[in-house]
């Protein structure tokens, strides 16, 4: 365990090394260095514990009230861990060829990386609320200078400013319910607090805080606003690390504060199915109406966060009805798709990143025919694009498996609530699934392929060796994690029976099943990989398998086709943002063509948010009109602020001398 | 049934496979009064692809090229999941219908990726709406196997489809014509016939899938119309099990029976291509809609009792 802080401890420390050295170049090796030992040192109890040899958990006193350092590796945060130090160093190692050039407030980035990535470490070892709190607004605080890192734009600085908001409301949130979890236990260790008795409907209320809580960092609907507006303002390593790993500490806070409230109630695992759901149809909605790539991407993790709340949902509903197979999939397919999420997710946002890097462009329909000039990225984007729409033999398909036999595993006819959830997860996971491979066969098909829609894009030149194999090593654990599905099912049982309150050993019996389903999954799979390479090599030994004559594309019969008269990723989503054009409330400007020799036509569309628009913006707004008044008091004068201080002690002293407490 | 006999289904399937393809020509033929093609001709058409050279675009990179044996593998791989009334599937597990309806996702992101890899407005156009019916057909195809599922209980696809055929008399045949009904849209939809698609026209821009594979020449062509092929086979193939009650036949009957079934849902789909004419697109998400209800409906039939 103190190998663990140790390596918190040393990706910090060569954080502040970096703010000290001079010169850029050492400094971002020195700090991405710093993140390769600091995981290195931090995995060696982190394995061990997922292997079962837990490691002896700290506790020191401290001094503030209800507080104390206490940090342990249980089943559950050593999971949490994985993806924490899988996808940190790539992403530093990224960041170091992506920021060769930028010197403005590079120092910063570098430092507040390590401290981000330190913070979510110490964040899933913590057993104390209060030290919990203190750490999520570290990560929260050097999330939000990471954000920031391009201030000269002023809509990077008004994502950081929702960006901080956001969180705050949602700490606000956790400063409640830690409070309330708190009442009537002298101390604010877990372990404490999970002892005390609570009522259900106190149980409910906490509950429900932490969904809005720990919701607001991972990007529930309608909580979400800050994601699109965050992730396309970060440096791209750091959208990879905020999107695939950060706003999982959210799903992490959920499950902890879960087996701290006793037995769930079914109320709550609908709850998460609602809320799941949700944030998978209108996230990909969203996603697929976006133009901008990281915009997209963003709105597609909140997609993502919907499938491991549903599947967390349906756990919860297996636990108050007593259905360990149902407990297993539930648990077993959220988790292990917030790890698959990690790898894919991280692995679009650096190709983003590559993308921009490249062209300076992140507008989808100024981009295409990148695959041409920057090979590797395209690979490395299209194995991810199919794992994240759930695509065998990749790792996506893997946990939407689980949640998927969940639902025909738990209906029985007799029962009216089985029936509905399986409703619910079938025509849900089914529609997210085809809306998603819409969503991907469009960024992907539109930024890669074809030919180029502008110069910027045309002139693209691929990425340099340090941000190449990061997305390489990240595309090879999409196919590894789909290849060994068995094993990963084997390796989240540990999570799960933390989550469920039993025995790992317990939960083998229920996850045989899904272990012997998915072996079949997997030689399926590799079928499918051997058969495809026996039909190009087939097609190769053909008589005039190799004989090929290159020519223009088949426009029928029109002469000059020219990049511009390409489809282009708004027309693609077209049809489908139409169709969920009620919900999406999307824009179009522009000037129609007219005439026979029409002028100058424009055609413009863009999708706000409707959460922000319709939401946040009107909230905002009335309660910026309730607290004008207070604005009196506020004038600047230094004098009247000290009478307002002297008459706030007089005030308070007579209230003391009353007796009044 | 020993296993290694299982695997002449996933053979008979790649072997017999074209003959629906001649079997739908047929029909067209003799409602517009033709003679029509052999019912051999697709192996003909096929052969004559396979031996010739192949023009590729110059916009194209290697997704255009690997496409063809990523869809032809997908459809090939399926075939070894389907059941014929009591001869179970060489390969079943709980959840294979799952891996099934994934299986058919990724030949379908395949070949849209292969229609943008070309860079033209036209394919463009079909990629995009072949994307937007998929979406509304896939839960369709999970709310019909829900039904199936709560009729024999949770298996794999072997399990579930003989379980269905030997309940047949239990009064849940009604039930059953509805998912063979709303399935039976889906083949429509999925193998891009009339009134969804169609596949003989040459006007692209009224075109789904047909106008995703227009720069496709030579053997690439024949592994699609291949898979196309085999395509069919699989979707006729769950309607035939679900509506024929092979498990209540003697066992050298029910291959004779299978075989027939899929011959008259070829004709059907024939008759149908015949009479009917193309949908309006604008109407299809309707119809998709629509046979989505169908399932929805069977469903709570069902679990009213």
């Amino acid at each position: 365990m103190v190998l663990f802080l140790v390596g918190c401890g040393f990706a910090v420390l060569s954080g502040v090394a970096a703010l000290l050295v001079n010169g850029p170049r050492p400094a971002r090796w020195i700090a991405a260095m710093g993140v390769w030992i600091g995981c290195g040192l931090a995995s060696i109890p982190v394995v061990s514990a997922l292997g079962g040899q837990a490691p002896q958990p700290l506790q020191w006193a401290w001094s503030m009230p209800g507080g104390s350092l206490s940090f342990a590796l249980d089943g559950l945060s050593a999971f949490f861990c994985l993806p924490i130090l899988f996808v940190s160093p790539l992403a530093a190692l990224y960041g170091v060829g992506y920021l060769a050039g930028h010197t403005r407030s590079l120092k910063a980035v570098l430092f507040f990386y390590n401290v981000l990535v330190a913070s979510m470490l110490l964040l899933v070892a913590t057993r104390n609320g209060l030290l919990f709190l203190v750490v999520w607004e570290i990560m929260a605080i050097s999330s939000f200078f990471l954000v920031i890192f391009d201030d000269e734009h002023a809509h990077v600085r008004r994502a950081g400013w929702t960006y901080l908001v956001a969180t705050h409301i949602g700490t606000a949130a956790l400063l409640a319910m830690f409070a309330l979890l708190g009442a009537g236990a002298d101390s604010l260790d877990f372990g404490v607090l999970a002892a005390v008795g609570r009522s259900p409907t106190m149980a409910t209320v906490l509950f429900a805080l932490a969904v809005i809580g720990f919701g607001s960092k991972a990007g529930f609907f309608p909580l979400h606003v800050w994601l699109p507006q965050a992730h396309p303002a970060a440096p791209s390593h750091v959208s990879a690390l905020m999107s695939g790993v950060m706003i999982k500490t959210g799903i992490y806070g959920l499950l902890r504060v879960l087996t701290l409230l006793g037995a769930p109630s079914a109320g709550w695992g609908w709850a998460l199915v609602v809320v799941g759901l949700m944030s998978g149809l209108l996230g990909i909605a969203f996603a697929l109406a976006q133009n901008d790539i990281k915009r997209l991407l963003a709105y597609s993790s909140v997609e993502n966060i919907g499938i491991i709340t549903l599947g967390l949902g349906v756990g919860i509903l297996g636990m108050s009805w007593e259905q360990p197979a149902l407990v297993v999939l539930g648990f077993g397919g959220g988790l292990l798709h917030v790890l698959n999420h990690a790898m894919f997710k991280s692995l679009l946002f650096l190709g983003a990143g590559a993308v921009v890097h490249g062209t300076g462009i992140r507008d989808i329909d100024r981009l295409g025919g990148l695959m041409k000039r920057m090979r590797w990225t395209g690979l490395a984007f299209l194995v991810a694009a199919a794992a994240i729409c759930g695509l065998p033999p990749f790792n996506g398909f893997v946990s939407e498996f689980l949640i998927y036999i969940a639902a025909f595993h738990g209906v029985r006819a007799a029962s009216p609530e089985t029936v509905v959830l399986a409703i619910c997860i079938l025509t849900g996971l089914a529609l997210i699934g085809g809306l998603a491979a819409a969503c991907f066969a469009k960024a992907f098909g539109m930024v890669f392929l074809g030919e180029p829609r502008s110069d910027h894009a045309g002139g693209a030149h691929e990425a340099g060796a340090a941000m190449r194999w990061p997305m390489a090593a990240l595309a090879v654990a999409c196919v590894a994690i789909g290849l060994l599905a068995p094993g990963a099912v084997r390796g989240v049982l540990p999570a799960v029976a933390v989550v469920a309150g039993g025995d790992p050993k317990a939960m083998l019996g229920p996850a045989a099943g899904a272990i012997r389903d998915l072996t079949g999954v997997v030689h399926v799979s590799a079928a499918l990989l051997l058969v495809t390479a026996g039909l190009l090599l087939v097609r190769r030994l053909l008589p005039r398998g190799t004989q090929q004559t290159e020519t223009g594309t088949w426009d029928c019969g029109f002469a000059r086709p020219t990049p511009r008269m390409q489809y282009t990723a708004s027309s693609f989503a077209q049809p489908l943002v139409d169709l969920f054009r009620t919900l999406l409330g999307t824009r179009k400007r522009g000037i129609a063509v007219r005439g026979f020799f029409p002028p100058r036509a424009t055609f413009e569309t863009d999708t706000p948010d409707a959460a922000h628009e319709r939401l946040f913006v009107p909230l905002f707004r009335s309660i910026d009109r309730l607290v004008v008044p207070i604005r009196r008091m506020q004038h600047g004068r230094v004098h009247e602020y000290l009478l307002y201080i002297a008459a706030t002690l007089v005030l308070l002293l007579l209230f003391w001398k009353a007796g009044i407490r | 049934m020993t296993s290694h006999l299982n695997w002449g289904l996933p053979l008979a399937a790649w072997l017999l496979s074209p003959v629906i393809l001649g079997i739908i020509n047929r029909v067209k033929a003799f409602f517009g009064g033709r003679k029509g093609p052999s019912l051999w001709q697709p192996y003909y058409d096929l052969f004559k692809l396979l031996r010739k050279g192949s023009v590729y675009s110059r916009s194209t990179s290697g997704i255009l090229r690997a496409a063809p044996a990523v869809i032809l593998a997908c459809m090939a791989v399926c075939t070894a999941i389907l059941p014929w009334g009591a001869f179970r599937a060489p390969v079943s597990f709980v959840g294979d219908v799952v891996l099934l309806a994934y299986l058919l996702g990724l030949a379908r992101f395949a070949t849209v990726l292969a229609a943008l890899d070309t860079g033209s407005s036209f394919e463009g156009m079909g990629a995009s709406r072949e994307v937007q019916y998929a979406a509304l057909a896939e839960p369709s195809f999970f709310l019909g196997m829900l039904v199936l599922v709560l009729h024999s209980g949770f298996q794999g696809l072997s399990g579930i489809l003989s379980g269905v055929s030997a309940n047949t008399g239990h009064g849940g045949n009604l039930l059953l014509l509805l998912v063979a009904g709303s399935w039976f849209v889906l083949l429509l939809t999925e193998n891009s016939r009339i009134p969804i698609d169609d596949p003989n026209t040459h006007l692209e821009l009224t075109m789904i899938h047909e106008v995703m594979v227009l720069d496709y020449s030579g053997p690439d062509l024949a592994y699609i119309l291949y898979a196309a092929a085999l395509k069919l086979w699989i979707f006729s193939t769950l309607i035939v099990n679900l509506i024929f009650p092979l498990h209540s036949l003697p066992w050298w009957s029910q291959i004779p029976t299978f075989l027939l079934g899929m011959a008259l849902v070829a004709v059907l789909v024939g008759v149908v291509e015949s009479i009917l004419a193309r949908l309006r697109l604008l109407q299809i998400p309707k119809i998709l809609i629509g046979s989505a209800t169908l399932s929805l409906i069977a469903l709570i039939v069902k679990w009213m009792g």
